[in-house]
């Protein structure tokens, strides 16, 4: 990699530190004492009463979840009405026609649960209204649930003897109305700003300069492209997602959409230091999410850098220059090169982000089995908005289970004992999904009418399958796009996508419910220290036994034998 | 139970009415009316319009065939250069179908611009022009894949190399803010203003 390559990543690392930063501070407050200045708080007093709350009213654990599972109940027969209605709805310049019904099902979990997997073309698929009303809705919602939990998960952890975590509708609300809107309104601003489109006039058609013609999709992109971005949601206006110069026109607009692909993830952590009053700790935790990042980061360079097989084979001119990116730019674009799409192609992941600036599919075996792994580790390097953090505190409750076990203590977190209960919930949140994903990853490759929806050939074809339900399942949405689609896909990945969210949210719920309950120990001599590097090493130790050790022997079957071909 | 499961019920309807309503149609509306106020032609789709019609637009590439233009990079979309049905190539890095595309689109650049470079390797071909973009609309190509067809369109249109030289400078667009992104040709830009030099 180049000089300006390697500044361009610590310009990228110092900008969303910078701003990670405060926006923790912030989000801390608006989950604690923030109350809003007077036209706002009118306005979130409005609210509440029209949806019937006292927003002083808390809720225990499970109230707080059947908040959770009602709202997303509700605004997801929304969802699915609107795509299976579109045609006879307005905003639909382009005339699009009913989505299908396995289509929408899917797209719906899909949306539901921020995973934003895509079995559809946007631009050929979703009318305006859907876009807009529709899957840009939930691209408020999904984030907004998740901080709520994660919020509320907290403050199992920061208080003590009593059951109440919050009230959900407060948290929803703050979260969308003093997080996500201001961030969405001024990133959509700069990106329109940029060249993103931002109109309801329907295709443009121009007539070309060898006398053809040519459509050219638009819509109100910017708008739901900054929130797909901030909110880790990452489902594309355009089937190529962010590689369409009208979603990322250029080399500022790609920095920009990476700091808001990482922004609210790492921010949490932050807010997490703030909020249990355990700034060390925090920043232990910060560091293993951070070398575990860019761990992934340097993988991925080092072999899109370095070219495929089929390229290096065909003898073109592969080496970096000042007038060519040279590498694997397969399914990549000119104006962002190997640098920015293998470093995106990291973020992307290892958040449940799942947009992509370039295709996955076309990856070298090691960038894409780094994109794999990334999202298999559990969405907790950094992760997805809210759904990250709560992710890596199954893992840090294991580590400071196991760590109890090695020095013969009842293990302790931040005060409280962890105990039976705790753990069995956390086995659960951490195990669900890396059991379920390769599961149905197996099964989709013994049954053969679902071998036809593999495109490539050889090791390939299954790290195509097994990368679609792992990224479904762990809620992440990028895709080996050429896997297409046929109704069991569609309908079991919806079903994957619901439970891969959900289970783990009830998972943290409960953990928080049981926490809140318990008494603060004071800390002693013998209390295992949760700050500090051992205790960020100790952490990704347990995630790589974990998760690392179910996914290596599918990692034999896939990218590793690819790799040795 | 039972009845905290009707008040959420209740609750969670409005709630959805009342921020699709916001988040989905205001949003979305306010952005519009500001950015055709604000950003009228970035808003538009970036569009480009000589003699009142619209041509094409800035950040999308379009299908140019002819020897005497420069030449876009392959493209996945269906037909090529869809701009309104992008899509990637999702051809895997050992695919044969790569290997089969790749070396079709260097016998085919071998052809068309050995006889304006002579001695023309296929280690002088930049990789971006035997690889599919990721849009499939890819506006851009490399300025080596720029300057390798600089000959060709210079001798065909009977101008001198350094003039199309300073063409392929004056639209190729650097790194924003000199450090981010890679720099790259713009075909279309390029294409028009070479048009325009001809006379035509």
């Amino acid at each position: 990699m180049s000089g300006q390559g390697w500044a361009q990543i610590l310009v990228y690392v110092a900008v969303v530190v910078a701003l990670a930063y405060p926006l923790g501070l912030w989000m801390a407050r608006v989950y604690g004492s923030f109350r809003a200045p007077r036209p706002l708080r009118v306005v979130e007093r409005g609210f509440y009463r029209l949806v019937g709350t006292d927003p002083e009213r808390e809720q225990d654990w499970k109230g707080y979840a059947v908040s959770v599972m009602v709202v997303t109940v509700v605004s997801g027969l929304v969802l699915y009405a609107i795509q299976r209605l579109q045609e006879h709805l307005p905003l639909n310049p382009d005339h699009l026609k009913a989505v299908p019904a396995h289509i929408a099902l899917n797209t719906t979990a899909s949306f539901l649960t921020n995973t934003n997997f895509q079995f559809y073309g946007g631009e050929t698929t979703m009318s305006y209204l859907t876009q807009m009303a529709g899957l840009a809705v939930q691209n408020f919602f999904a984030p907004a649930v998740a901080l709520a939990v994660l919020a509320a998960l907290i403050r199992g952890l920061a208080r003590k003897t009593t059951s109440e975590l919050g009230n959900f509708w407060v948290d929803f609300y703050r979260s969308i109305a003093y997080i996500l809107v201001p961030i969405a309104v001024v990133f959509a601003v700069f990106l329109v700003w940029q060249g993103v489109p931002q109109t309801f006039g329907g295709h443009a058609t121009a007539a070309t300069l060898q006398g053809g013609t040519q459509a050219i999709a638009r819509g109100p992109v910017a708008s739901q492209e900054a929130i797909k971005m901030i909110g880790t949601n990452g489902g594309g206006f355009y089937n190529s997602n962010s590689a369409v110069p009208f979603e990322n026109p250029n080399g500022l607009t790609n920095f920009v959409e990476m700091i808001a692909i990482l922004l609210i993830p790492m921010a949490e952590v932050f807010m997490f230091g703030r909020m249990v009053l355990a700034r060390r700790h925090a920043w232990a935790v910060f560091a293993a999410m951070f070398a575990l990042l860019a761990l992934g980061a340097g993988v991925l360079e080092g072999a899109e850098h370095h070219g495929s097989a089929v390229l290096r084979a065909s003898g073109v001119n592969l080496a970096q220059s000042a007038s060519s990116s040279g590498g694997n730019m397969t399914d990549k674009e000119v104006r962002f090169g190997i640098t920015d799409t293998a470093l995106w192609s990291d973020l992307a992941t290892a958040t449940g982000n799942g947009g992509a600036n370039g295709g996955y599919e076309a990856l070298t075996p090691a960038g894409g089995g780094t994109a794999l792994v990334n999202i298999f580790a559990g969405e907790v390097v950094f992760g997805g908005v809210g759904s990250g953090l709560y992710g890596m505190i199954f893992y840090i409750l294991i580590a400071v289970f196991i760590a109890g076990l090695m020095v013969g203590r009842t293990p302790e977190y931040l005060g409280k004992k962890i105990e039976a209960r705790e753990i069995k919930f956390a086995a659960v949140g951490a195990l669900f999904c890396p059991t379920l994903a390769v599961s149905l990853a197996a099964i989709s490759v013994v049954t053969k009418s679902n071998l036809r929806a593999i495109f490539d050939p050889g090791a390939h074809g299954f790290t195509e399958a097994l990368y679609a339900w792992t990224s479904e399942t762990f809620n992440n949405g990028s895709a080996f796009g050429g896997y297409t689609v046929n109704n069991f896909l569609a309908e079991a990945g919806g079903m994957a996508m619901l439970v891969g969210r959900y289970v783990p949210i009830v998972a943290a719920l409960a953990i928080a419910g049981s926490l809140a309950r318990k008494k603060v120990a004071p800390v002693s001599a013998g209390t295992f220290r949760t700050d500090g590097a051992t205790f960020s090493v100790l952490l990704i130790g347990v995630i790589i036994l974990t998760a690392g050790l179910m996914i290596l022997p599918a990692l034999f079957l896939g990218p590793i034998a690819e790799g040795l071909h | 139970m039972r009845a905290s499961i009707l008040r959420d019920l209740r609750s969670a309807a409005v709630a959805t009415v009342v921020l699709t309503a916001i988040l989905g149609l205001g949003y979305p509306a306010l952005m519009t009316g500001f950015a055709q106020v604000a950003f009228k032609s970035q808003a538009d789709g970036s569009l480009i319009t000589l003699k009142g019609r619209v041509v094409g637009s800035k950040l999308a590439a379009q299908a140019f065939t002819s020897a005497s233009y420069f030449h876009e990079r392959p493209s996945a979309t269906s037909p090529a250069y869809n701009a309104a049905a992008t899509t990637f190539s999702n051809l895997g890095p050992t695919d044969p179908a790569l290997a089969t595309e790749v070396h079709q689109q260097i016998a085919a650049i071998l052809k068309l611009e050995s006889p304006y470079n002579p001695g023309l390797t296929v280690h002088d071909i930049p990789v971006d022009a035997v690889v599919p973009s990721g849009s499939g609309i890819d506006p851009e190509i490399s300025i080596a894949y720029a300057d390798l067809q600089s000959r060709r369109v210079a001798a065909l249109r009977h101008l001198p190399l350094e003039s199309v030289a300073a063409l392929i400078k004056r639209y190729t667009d650097g790194r924003s803010w000199g450090l981010f992104g890679e720099p790259g040709v713009n075909v279309l830009e390029l294409n028009i203003a070479l048009d325009r030099e001809s006379g035509r």
